[in-house]
């Protein structure tokens, strides 16, 4: 009888990955005999199997490997990425469980949920091949559609669980028409083999198949991202979802979906970059401007952050619309800063908010600044971040993603972006404002800051200032990232 | 040991950040007293380290860059956190740390129960990290952010006694004259790194790579432009003529401050950037020539408004105007070197001045207050016959009042006759050097006069204070006086490494050490320079012995007028009543200012204010802003909350894209 031969298969590519796998599922089965007041445990471990994650990301970095036939790389663009989501879950892990502890829905299944997460977004950073992208995009969605209605109890969570969950059907559908509809017009789904046989095709913008699977291919993670006009889910989503998941939503998932897009479309259709370049003018224009004006006017500061989010992903679609390398190392830059200043901020309105999400609005900012002044000090940091003022991380990243399209001749988009950032600092200083110009409504209770969420705002500022004092020291990791692409 | 050379500023960052933090729980003035001078006193034993290893080097090989990190690359621009070791930045640290040590350390004792201590010692760390990211830059914009920093910090120190009005007036003097030299600064910034750039294809702010490219600049022409603009920011940090009336005022700030900031370091600035940019500046005859210009006139100008002041520390201001004067007057002359070392021995007779009279004012202080008297304790009307109360104070304030009066043997002695004599065999601006060395030489005359009026004053004769409070009087305590005593020795002794080839006694090893820091800008001067017959030593002689006379009439005059017979000053104002006002009121030089510039612009503002911007610009801006939230409004009406909407918003979307690039 013959023995059907199994290929050797290099497993270092995924050791993360599949680290990441065995420890939420120890996770799982521990989390039995973890009584319900002490669920905090599993965030510390989790915590710690994220830094150790880390740890051998980071030795993978400079290495290129590839593995599973292809469908699988090492390299450091994956490594960057991976970076970014560990950062991502591992402070959203950190400010979880004193937010969980107060809505009552500190859960177990909550960690490894965000671990699974993470190793759906590692393999969408690291996949050469669809079939692997779209894989590691599942493996993400669907934790996520868990996460996003995690805290049962409560209707808009509820909502924005079935909300998410449709809707991200929805687009999954246009995704895996565009890859099917790529794979008829090359036979191929490997990404390296598709550039490749585009490269050959003489005209590949008159190929219909081609320019149809690669429009839907763009409409799919453009959803994911939350770029206008598939924005829509993203305020209510992140409205209803308990707050770390909003956080971790808005920097971990967002950074996977432009990994996935950066390696389709700059490896494998470079050669069609005039059209899709044009799709995504519009798309970052679009998102810039419908992110930041519809934030003007929202006084929940959740929904706020939500608007600013989808507006941020329109700064990274400018720098994604030069496709050259300044705009993708920026766009690399931009999403790990802006994982540290987003879930800072996102940790400072967790320790404002009080049970049942209420407190969550500007106005209860007031006299902030003269109640907790070092918060205060921290969230104007992570405010400044977002808007884009020097010397901060935002600021930096911002340059370098408007900077890309100069470059390539984008003079309005740099134009449009940079007048669509002056906008949008009237809504981070309108919370400012709020802080340190208005007088308390009532006197501040005790507020609880537990030593994960202290070292949460504590990481996040120093993510939020150093980069932007020395760019250089994640700027050149991030150079070196989009080499191999 | 030049690898760490990043540890001189930083030691003053880590000593700011747990002061200014920290520093209002910790309370206890002596540890955060020792805080800060421990930080200021690292970084003077690692600059130590840092010259003892230099001295070892050949003289070809004293030159060291450290990047620290790589800060802001882009495009053509590139700017590197980067420092830059020479004989020249030597110096400067070892005085801005060595000085700034000895005053953290007297600052304990004279602020000792001062409300915010902690703010003080604070911003006196920050101050001093920033005049050494100045004098250590290796490249235009770190020399900038120092540039900036001093600036900011001194604002802050002036306006340390925020409640009182005069100070924080003095404090946005302060700031907003500095901030028309920045702007020059700034200017001349540009215009050297876009010419380099546009027409040689260098785009570079780095000293050592414009040194390296320093042939292909021309003479005059825009080197004069962009020179210009940098003696514009000269101007105003090193308070020259127009930009100097802040100076006197900025001694509204504690007295540590008035030494360490508004006498040996910051207002020094000006003269170390025009000695780091020596080999571009030369290339431009005329700036040169501005510059000798205004430094002779701001050193005479500055001193005789020194001799009618009644305030101890307006005294010593103007002298410290004058004397930076008289730095400049070098650095246009093209005698770099002895501007610096007048940098330097200033930097010790001026501090060692500024807190002795600290010194002074504090014992007044305290005499009066236990009397409950409220006379002014800086007013030297009041002083008088200090020397049996103080002798310490006396001694060392005596001594360096000989250094500044220039004395033989004394440190000041050898810089500013070295000033003197450059300025009159220079070679590059033709006649006017005897015009040049008369200023220079009258108003050393003032110098030695204004001084020994002061020393006169304040400690000779009979003690004008109140007699009910004469007994209170004492020497201030050991953390004030040690500083005194080691200022006042190098007061005296520091001079002696720059002693000049004429007395031969020593070599001048001072100009030997920053020998190839001006060689180029020697080179470029020779180009130009008048090749008349040099001087002899005979002249030289002559002229050293005459400077020494001239010192010792000024000191003739203030001996006459202020210990022998001390009616003849009311003797003096009575017969020339016009002279007198306008000396003592500064030559009305505030008064002017405020007519010619600040009115003015406070009427173009009021109109910009109340015309154009309240109706134009507001009218414009509050339309746009309603049109957007307006805009968002819609927006908002969009977000319906319905999943059907999203879903059509969708397909809306990918309708659009596939269509259009399916039927174009």
């Amino acid at each position: 009888m013959d023995m059907i031969t199994i290929p050797a298969v290099n497993f270092t590519p995924i050791l993360p990955e599949i680290f990441l796998s065995v420890l939420a599922m120890v996770l799982l089965l521990i989390n039995v005999f973890i009584p319900g007041d002490r669920k905090a445990y599993l965030g510390y471990l989790s915590f710690v199997g994220i830094v150790a994650a880390g740890v051998l990301v980071a030795a993978g970095w400079g290495g290129h490997i590839e593995s599973f036939s292809g469908s699988v790389v090492l390299d450091n663009f994956a490594t960057f990425f991976k970076m970014i989501f560990l950062v991502s879950a591992g402070l959203a892990v950190l400010i979880s469980d004193q937010y969980m502890e107060r809505e009552g829905c500190n859960h177990g299944e909550l960690y490894p949920l965000i671990l699974f997460t993470v190793v759906g977004m590692m393999l969408m950073a690291s996949g050469t091949d669809l079939m692997t992208i779209f894989l590691g995009l599942e493996v993400m969605s669907v934790a996520l559609y868990v996460l996003a209605g995690f805290n049962r109890k409560n209707p808009k969570s509820n909502e924005a669980g079935l909300k998410y969950f449709l809707l991200g059907c929805f687009s999954t559908g246009f995704l895996l028409y565009g890859m099917a509809l790529t794979y008829g017009a090359t036979g191929t789904t490997r990404i390296a083999k598709i550039a490749a046989v585009v490269g050959q095709m003489s005209l590949p913008s008159a190929n219909i198949m081609l320019v149809a699977g690669m429009l839907l291919m763009l409409t799919g993670f453009a959803f994911k991202i939350a770029a206008a006009p598939f924005h829509m889910w993203t305020p209510d989503v992140y409205e209803g979802a308990p707050t770390p998941m909003t956080a971790f939503m808005s920097a971990g998932p967002k950074a996977a979906g432009f990994a996935a897009a950066l390696r389709i479309f700059l490896v494998a259709l470079p050669t069609l970059q005039v059209e899709w370049s044009q799709v995504l003018w519009v798309l970052a224009v679009l998102t810039m401007t419908v992110g930041n004006i519809t934030a003007l006017r929202q006084d929940n500061i959740k929904r706020m952050l939500a608007y600013s989010s989808i507006a941020h992903a329109g700064y990274a679609l400018v720098g994604f619309t030069a496709g050259n390398g300044t705009g993708t190392a920026g766009i690399l830059f931009y999403m790990l800063s802006y994982a540290f200043m987003n879930i800072g901020a996102f940790a400072i309105i967790i320790l404002v908010g009080k049970k049942g999400e209420s407190n969550g609005n500007v106005q209860d900012f007031a006299g902030f600044g003269v109640k907790h002044p070092v918060l205060a000090v921290a969230m104007s940091i992570f405010l400044f971040s977002l808007a884009g003022m020097p010397p901060t991380a935002g600021f930096i990243g911002k340059f370098y993603l408007f900077s890309g399209a100069i470059q390539q001749g984008y003079i309005w988009l740099a134009i449009i972006g940079v007048l669509n950032s002056a906008a949008s600092v009237y809504y981070y200083l309108r919370v400012m404002v709020f802080m340190y110009m208005k007088d308390p409504t009532e006197e501040f209770d005790w507020m609880q800051v537990t030593a994960p969420m202290a070292l949460c705002v504590a990481i996040s500022v120093i993510g939020s200032l150093i980069p932007g004092i020395i760019p250089s020291l994640i700027l050149q990791f991030a150079q070196q990232a989009i080499k191999l692409i | 040991m030049f690898d760490y050379v990043w540890l001189i500023p930083f030691f003053p960052l880590v000593g700011f950040l747990i002061n200014g933090f920290f520093g209002k729980k910790i309370k206890n003035e002596a540890v955060i007293g020792a805080i800060g001078t421990l930080a200021i006193f690292s970084s003077f034993i690692v600059s130590c380290l840092i010259l003892v290893e230099m001295i070892g080097l050949s003289p070809e090989k004293r030159v060291f860059e450290k990047v620290v990190f790589p800060w802001i690359h882009s495009g053509n621009f590139k700017a590197d956190m980067a420092f830059l070791l020479d004989p020249l930045s030597c110096i400067m640290i070892m005085v801005v740390t060595g000085v700034g040590s000895l005053i953290h350390l007297y600052s304990i004792g004279y602020m000792h129960g001062e409300e915010g201590f902690y703010r003080f010692f604070a911003y006196l760390n920050l101050f001093c990290m920033s005049m050494l990211l100045l004098v250590l830059g290796s490249n235009m914009l770190v020399m900038f952010i120092g540039w900036e920093g001093v600036g900011l910090c001194s604002y802050l120190l002036i306006g340390y006694y925020f409640h009182k009005k005069s100070a924080g007036d003095a404090a946005k003097k302060a700031f907003v004259m500095n901030r028309v030299g920045d702007f020059g600064f700034l200017i001349g910034l540009f215009t050297l790194y876009w010419w380099l750039g546009s027409n040689h294809n260098i785009w570079t702010i780095n000293f050592t790579e414009i040194k390296a490219a320093s042939h292909l600049l021309p003479y005059g022409g825009v080197v004069t432009v962009a020179t210009l603009c940098f003696f514009v920011g000269a101007t105003g940090k090193s308070a020259q003529i127009p930009l100097f009336t802040w100076l006197p005022d900025a001694m509204e700030g504690p007295t540590p401050v008035s030494a360490l900031i508004h006498a040996a370091t910051m207002v020094t600035a000006g003269v170390y950037m025009i000695g780091r940019m020596s080999f571009v500046f030369i290339k431009s005859p005329e700036t040169m020539m501005v510059v000798a210009c205004v430094g002779a006139a701001t050193a005479i100008f500055a001193a005789t408004i020194g001799t009618a002041q009644n305030d101890i520390k307006r005294v010593l201001a103007y002298s410290t105007v004058s004397q930076l004067g008289f730095m400049f007057l070098a650095m246009g002359v093209g005698a770099f070197t002895a501007g610096i070392f007048h940098l330097m021995t200033h930097a010790f007779f001026k501090a060692c001045l500024f807190l002795g009279s600290g010194s002074v004012i504090h014992a007044m202080h305290y005499a009066l207050h236990k009397g409950h008297l409220h006379d002014d304790a800086q007013d030297m009307r009041n002083m008088g016959g200090l020397k049996k109360a103080m002798p310490i104070t006396f001694l060392t304030f005596f001594v360096s009042t000989i250094a500044i009066a220039g004395i033989p043997g004394f440190s000041g002695f050898f810089s500013k006759d070295e000033i003197l004599w450059m300025a009159f065999a220079n070679p590059l601006h033709g006649n006017l050097n005897i015009l040049l060395w008369g200023t220079g030489a009258i108003a050393a005359c003032f110098t030695a006069f204004y001084m020994f009026r002061l020393v006169f004053m304040t400690f000779f004769g009979e003690c004008r204070i109140n007699s009910k409070v004469k007994d209170h009087l004492h020497e201030s305590p050991l953390v004030i006086t040690i500083p005194l005593m080691v200022l006042g020795f190098l007061a005296v002794f520091g001079g002696y490494i720059g002693m000049p080839k004429l007395l031969g006694m020593l070599p001048n090893y001072f100009e030997h050490w920053l020998e190839p820091v001006f060689e180029l800008a020697g080179e470029y001067g020779a180009t130009y320079a008048h090749h008349g017959a040099h001087p002899s030593h005979a002249v030289e002689w002559a002229l050293m012995g005459g400077s020494v006379v001239i010192a010792l009439i000024g000191i003739a005059i203030a001996f006459t007028m202020y210990v022998q017979n001390t009616a003849l000053p009311k003797k003096f104002t009575d017969t020339f009543p016009t002279l007198h006002r306008a000396v003592y009121n500064k030559w009305y030089i505030d008064e002017l200012y405020d007519y010619a510039f600040v009115n003015p612009c406070k009427a173009l503002g009021q109109f910009l204010w109340k015309g154009f911007d309240v109706l134009v610009i507001d009218g414009i801006v509050n339309g746009v802003a309603g049109v957007v939230m307006g805009c968002s409004g819609v927006f908002r009406y969009m977000q319906s909350g319905l999943i059907h909407n999203y879903a059509w918003s969708m397909a809306f979307g990918v309708v659009v894209m596939l269509g259009y690039y399916v039927f174009k």
